[in-house]
């Protein structure tokens, strides 16, 4: 059976982790691929999976009633998605599609999540990388409040 | 050919050969010599005062081609009375212009580099020179980026170019907006957040930005965090002006006039008054 570790290692998400750690978090990941226009989650479901992206395009979306879906960030290879799962009610906020053929790398968030309540050292190199991702997510959701290109 | 004019205080007559709608405030003006002579040298980077009789004076970056000097291109963003009347000219009038001035983008010395060119919003207007130069010479130049960011896809200026650009295979262009709608199938995200995905050895870069102060000050901060060194940081500056000319002081910025000392600056030269939110 082909392991994931390598491609898991690959990751800029990952970069860094021990091979322990990786192991552990292969057996809570699959190889997906999404078509062009496939939601890879949406507002409301419940957060079962989390995203690593190997390659393609990812737009993340907000629905509106009246205008329809507007793309609020592109996420491109390197990336992860779905960055919310450790908060309570462990909903998407948003729905993300891919804008054309998309490989990923699934997470199942309750077996990690499980994975972490047991080993406090990888939920902590964890943490650490979500902390990362939150703070880089922070600043751009501010720049992108403030007319950045503004008159 | 018209260099630096004969009197620098005194605007020379330009007729507008052709008129570009860019987006819904923003045009591109060619313009050429009224007189009849041969046409108008400047490095990239540089501007013009360009005067509408009876209404006033501005200064514009050029956004033509260096290396095409038969006709003078600007691109204007209608914001108040100037900038209004010189969108609202049409085919045939004339304007006033006196130039060039100012210190233009460092490209002569990009020979041997990575260049990182970095615009937001309007900002590309001002580099569109030194891409041109750039390209022109492109083998001089190792990885060589553009990353360009509007607040939406309607606001973005030079789609056609930027589609021509990205369809060489020596030139890497990143565009971005901040939000779009259904039909757009490119990047969604702010211009910093995109120095992640570009190619370049920081140590070998030097980085020419143009731009809102905001996105400008946040670039900065990433290409150093990306350990790019302050020296090979180049930004272009706005400031009021009067003279053009570092005559009357109504430009200055701290210890320098943005009209003759810039409007192209080394970042580690303007760092304490770039960070300054009133000078
Ligand atoms: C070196 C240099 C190069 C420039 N290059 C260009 C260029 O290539 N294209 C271009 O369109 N503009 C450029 N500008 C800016 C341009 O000079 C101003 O937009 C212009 O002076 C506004 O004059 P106005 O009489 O039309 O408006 P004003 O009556 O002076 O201003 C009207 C309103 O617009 C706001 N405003 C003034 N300047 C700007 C600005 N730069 N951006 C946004 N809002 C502004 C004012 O705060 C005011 O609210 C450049 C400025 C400098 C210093
Ligand atoms: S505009 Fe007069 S000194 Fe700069």
């Amino acid at each position: 059976m082909e392991t994931l570790e390598p491609i898991l290692a690959a990751h800029p998400f990952l970069q860094g982790l021990d091979s322990r750690h990786l192991k552990i978090i292969a057996e809570c990941a699959a190889k997906v691929n999404f078509n062009a226009g496939e939601f890879l989650l949406r507002e409301q479901e419940e957060a079962a999976r989390f995203y690593l992206i190997n390659s393609g395009q990812v737009s993340v979306e907000i629905f509106r009633a009246r205008g329809g879906p507007i793309t609020i960030a592109t996420l491109v290879e390197g990336e992860a998605l779905g960055w919310l799962w450790f908060e309570k009610p462990y909903h998407w906020h948003f729905d993300a599609r891919a804008v054309h053929l998309t490989r990923v790398l699934a997470l199942d968030v309750k077996a990690l999540m499980q994975r972490c309540e047991q080993d406090h050292e990888l939920g902590y190199a964890l943490m650490k990388r979500y902390a990362h991702l939150l703070a880089v997510q922070f600043r751009v959701t501010i720049l992108q409040l403030v007319d950045f290109y503004g008159k | 050919m018209l260099n630096a004019l004969a009197d620098p205080m005194l605007p020379a007559p330009f007729r507008v050969l052709k008129v570009n709608r860019e987006t819904g405030d923003t045009f591109t003006l060619t313009l050429a010599p009224a007189a009849g002579e041969p046409g108008f040298r400047f490095a990239p980077g540089q501007f013009n005062m360009l005067y509408v009789f009876g209404v006033g004076e501005i200064p514009i970056s050029i956004s033509g081609d260096p290396d095409q000097p038969e006709t003078l291109v600007h691109t204007v963003r209608a914001v108040g009375a100037v900038s209004r009347a010189i969108c609202g000219l049409k085919r045939g009038e004339t304007l006033g212009v006196r130039g060039p001035f100012g210190v233009p983008w460092p490209v002569t010395k990009a020979p041997g580099w990575d260049v990182l060119v970095i615009a937001g919003g309007l900002g590309l207007a001002p580099v569109r020179p030194a891409v041109y130069h750039l390209l022109a010479r492109r083998p001089q130049f190792g990885n060589l980026e553009l990353i360009y960011g509007a607040r939406t896809p309607e606001d973005l200026v030079f789609r056609q170019e930027l589609m021509h650009w990205r369809g060489r295979f020596d030139f890497r262009v990143h565009v971005t907006v901040d939000t779009a709608k259904g039909d757009w199938r490119g990047n969604v995200g702010v211009v910093p957040n995109l120095i992640s995905r570009a190619r370049f050895d920081s140590e070998h870069t030097m980085a020419l930005i143009c731009g809102p102060g905001v996105m400008m000050r946040f670039t900065v901060q990433e290409l150093l965090n990306r350990g790019v060194k302050m020296e090979n940081i180049y930004v272009s500056l706005e400031r009021n002006m009067k003279c053009g000319l570092g005559l009357c002081g109504h430009c200055q910025l701290g210890p320098v006039f943005v009209c003759k000392d810039g409007p192209v600056f080394s970042y580690d030269r303007v760092r304490d008054w770039f960070l300054l939110r009133e000078v």
